[in-house]
């Protein structure tokens, strides 16, 4: 069994997200017109990032806080992007902590987790533990992202 | 493990989180950030621990701002249907 550095299972997270972010990059190449000006340019960047985010909390599925909370957060967004008229917002107030949990939050706030919580999706409405659970996990995959990222530019790159 | 348990049944001592638990995650945690790998956990502090971890996850980030606009550039220029293949082909053998 040699693990050298390439992944032979199928359904490896690596290779479900490589596979998902693959096909929406063949989807904006051909349905953007051609990149004319810095604008457009910065604008498909966007496009490319939220296409590899949603591609791995996809791949990621509904198993993990973090990741239900991310596709969440695209498709309400996605949904408003499509009736960008008319202002929806959706107010989703969660079950924010109770403060009455009081040995909770004081040991969050000695720790400095809240800065945490703003980072990792969902983190607002997570228990302490859970929190640093779901944060070990969405790093792990962040890594990949970018790796799998990284592999995709070099292998785009022009050969020297 | 149920998110939603009833808080009402919450009172001093019987959170369930303790100390040790807490210790575990965050060592953990540490594992995983390159500038603190390799150093004892008696040395850092978990409080120094979760500010690594989120100057850690925005460096990410900025790798994903950055990766993006380069393969927006690329994408300009590429052929599709071959690298496509070279990568799939590259990914999974």
């Amino acid at each position: 069994m040699d693990n050298q550095k390439l992944s032979t299972n199928p359904t490896s997270l690596k290779t479900r997200f490589a596979l998902r972010f693959i096909r929406s990059l063949t989807r904006i190449k051909m349905a953007n017109t051609p990149v004319s000006s810095m604008g457009t340019l910065r604008k498909r960047s966007q496009t490319i990032k939220l296409a590899a985010d949603c591609s791995m909390a996809s791949a990621v599925g509904s198993k993990r806080s973090w990741s239900r909370s991310a596709l969440l957060k695209i498709r309400s967004r996605a949904r408003l992007h499509a009736f960008a008229k008319e202002k929806v917002v959706t107010k989703k107030k969660k079950k924010c902590n109770r403060r009455d949990v009081g040995e909770v939050v004081i040991q969050q706030e000695v720790m400095g987790a809240n800065e945490l919580r703003q980072i990792v999706p969902g983190g607002e409405s997570m228990e302490f533990l859970n929190l640093l659970k779901e944060t070990a996990h969405y790093i792990k995959c962040l890594n990949t992202q970018v790796e799998v990222m990284q592999n995709i530019v070099d292998l785009y790159s022009p050969s020297t | 493990m149920s998110s939603r348990r009833s808080r009402s049944r919450q009172s001093a001592g019987s959170s369930r989180i303790s100390d040790d638990q807490i210790n575990d995650l965050v060592s953990k945690l540490q594992q995983l950030l390159p500038e603190l790998r390799n150093r004892s956990s008696d040395k850092v502090s978990s409080a120094r621990v979760l500010q690594e971890t989120c100057n850690y996850i925005r460096n990410l980030h900025r790798e994903v701002d950055d990766l993006s606009e380069r393969l927006s550039v690329l994408l300009e220029t590429t052929e599709t249907s071959s690298a496509q293949a070279a990568i799939i082909r590259s990914l999974l053998m």
